[in-house]
C-alpha cells in the first residue's frame, strides 16, 4: 500500500459517493454538491496516478489536467446553479420529484 | 403534483447503492491495478521542457505541449459564461453591489486586501515560468478579488461599461486563437510557437488569459447572484 | 513515507470521506454547503501532501473561495431545507403555473 493508493483508492470512493448522491438526492443543491465531490474523487485519482513512482517528481500532465479541470468544475457548477435558481425562480421547488417526470416529459416533447 | 418526498424511493435507493458499489469496486480494482513503472509522459515532458521555452513543466504542459486543452478551456469558460449571463434575470452582468449595506469593517478590508490580491496575481502570472504558479492561478486570485468586493457593496466603477465586461471576458480567447492561427500563417502548425518567440508568447497568452479568467469568475458570480433589492424583497416577504 | 505523514494522510483521507457523506446526507441546504466547503478546504491540503502545489494554488481560491460564494448565495435565493418544499413566498405563484402545464 503507497501513498498513491491511499489517495487513488479515496478518489475512487469519493466518485462513487457523489455518484450515489447523484443518484439518489431530489435537491438540485445537492446534486450539485454530488458532481463537486465525484469531480473531486476523479482529480484525486489523476493525481495519485500523477505520483506513482516513488522517489521521481511527479508526471506534471495530470496536473495540468487537473488545474483545467478545477476551473471547468467551477464555471460548470455557476451555470448549473443558475439554472437551478431559475427553475425555483419559475416554479417555486428546485427539488425534482418522481411524479413531476411524465410533466418534464410533456414539456419536452 | 405529489408531495416532495425527503428520500428517494427504497427500491431506487437499493437499485443506486447495487450500482454504486459495482462501479466503485471496479474503479478500486482498475487504480489498484497501475503498475509503478515509468509508462507515463513525464519523461517526454522532461526531454522536451528545454525546447518550451519556460522552466516550469506544468505551465508547459498547459500552454505549448497540451496547447488545445487550453483553447478548448477558455472556450467552455466563455460559453458557460454566456450561458449565466443570458439567465440571469435582472441586470445582465452589470458589477452592482449585492449586499445592501455592507458591514464598514467589511469594505475597510475589502479596499486594503484587493490590491494586494491583484498584486498576488501578478507575481504568480511571472512566477508560473519557473515555479508553481500560471494563468490559472493568478486568474482565480483575480476572481477572488472581485468576489470579495462585489460582497463588500463596492458597485461597478463606472469607467468599466457593459461592453468592457465583455471585452474581457472574451479577449484570452481572441488572443489565444490569435496567436495560435498566426503561428500558422508564419509557416508552422496550429500552437505551434517559433522557438525564440515561445516565451514571449507564453507570458502574452498568459496575460489575456488571466484578464479573461478573472472577469469570467467575477462574472459568473455577479450575474448568478441575487441583486440586493431583490435579497431585501425577499427577505422583507418572509418575515 | 515516514510514520506520522501516513497517520496524517489517512487522517485527512477519512475527514474527506466523512464530510463528502455528511454533505449529502444533510437535509438542511445550508449546513450541507458548510460541509462541502470544508471538504473543499481539506482538498486544498492533500493537494500539497501529493506534492502538487500548482493545483493547491487553483483550489484554494477557486475551491473553497469561490465556488463557496456561488453555493451560500444559491441557498440565499433557495432559503432553508432540502424537503419537504415548498415553504417559500414564491410558492403561490407556482401553483399557478403548474395548471396551465
Amino acid at each position: 500500500m503507497s501513498q498513491t493508493d491511499l489517495y487513488t483508492l479515496a478518489g475512487s470512493t469519493l466518485f462513487v459517493i457523489g455518484l450515489y448522491g447523484l443518484m439518489t438526492r431530489p435537491h438540485l443543491l445537492h446534486k450539485v454538491l454530488a458532481l463537486n465531490i465525484s469531480s473531486a474523487g476523479v482529480f484525486f485519482v489523476l493525481v495519485g496516478i500523477a505520483r506513482r513512482i516513488p522517489g521521481t517528481t511527479p508526471d506534471p500532465l495530470p496536473h495540468a489536467m487537473v488545474l483545467t479541470g478545477i476551473v471547468v468544475t467551477v464555471s460548470s457548477t455557476a451555470f448549473a446553479l443558475a439554472l437551478a435558481k431559475r427553475i425555483f425562480t419559475e416554479t417555486g421547488t428546485a427539488a425534482l420529484d418522481a411524479s413531476d417526470v411524465d410533466v418534464e416529459e410533456d414539456a419536452g416533447g | 403534483m405529489g408531495k416532495v418526498t425527503p428520500k428517494s424511493p427504497l427500491p431506487i435507493r437499493i437499485a443506486a447503492l447495487a450500482i454504486c458499489a459495482g462501479v466503485g469496486a471496479l474503479l478500486s480494482r482498475a487504480v489498484l491495478a497501475i503498475p509503478e513503472t515509468e509508462s507515463g509522459l513525464a519523461p517526454l515532458v522532461d526531454a522536451n521542457l528545454e525546447a518550451s521555452g519556460v522552466k516550469n513543466a506544468v505551465t508547459a504542459v498547459l500552454l505549448n505541449f497540451r496547447g488545445y486543452d487550453t483553447l478548448l478551456e477558455i472556450a467552455v469558460l466563455m460559453l458557460a459564461t454566456i450561458g449565466v449571463l443570458s439567465l440571469s434575470v435582472t441586470q445582465k452582468g452589470t458589477w452592482d453591489p449585492i449586499a445592501a449595506q455592507a458591514d464598514p469593517v467589511l469594505s475597510a478590508l475589502a479596499r486594503f486586501l484587493a490590491p494586494v490580491m491583484i498584486l498576488v496575481s501578478g507575481y504568480l502570472l511571472w512566477a508560473g515560468e519557473h515555479a508553481p504558479g500560471g494563468a490559472f492561478q493568478a486568474g482565480s486570485v483575480v476572481g477572488a478579488a472581485g468576489v470579495l468586493l462585489a460582497l463588500s457593496g463596492y458597485a461597478r466603477p463606472a469607467w468599466i461599461s457593459r461592453f468592457a465586461l465583455r471585452a474581457a471576458i472574451s479577449v484570452g480567447f481572441i488572443v489565444f486563437i490569435a496567436v495560435a492561427i498566426g503561428e500558422m500563417i508564419a509557416g508552422g502548425l496550429l500552437l505551434q510557437y517559433p522557438a525564440d518567440l515561445a516565451k514571449t508568447l507564453m507570458l502574452l497568452v498568459e496575460t489575456w488569459l488571466t484578464v479573461s479568467i478573472g472577469a469570467i469568475l467575477v462574472s459568473l458570480f455577479i450575474a448568478s447572484a441575487s441583486p440586493a433589492e431583490e435579497l431585501r424583497m425577499r427577505s422583507g416577504g418572509e418575515r | 513515507m515516514t510514520a506520522s505523514g501516513w497517520v496524517f494522510d489517512i487522517l485527512l483521507v477519512g475527514t474527506l470521506v466523512w464530510l463528502a457523506v455528511r454533505a449529502l446526507a444533510e437535509v438542511k441546504l445550508f449546513k450541507a454547503v458548510v460541509l462541502f466547503i470544508a471538504f473543499g478546504l481539506l482538498v486544498a491540503l492533500a493537494w500539497v501532501r501529493l506534492s502538487a502545489p500548482d493545483i493547491a494554488l487553483a483550489e484554494a481560491a477557486i475551491g473553497a473561495g469561490i465556488t463557496g460564494a456561488l453555493l451560500l448565495d444559491a441557498v440565499g435565493h433557495m432559503r432553508g431545507r432540502a424537503e419537504p418544499y415548498p415553504t417559500s413566498p414564491d410558492a403561490e405563484k407556482s401553483s399557478g403555473g403548474d395548471a396551465d402545464g
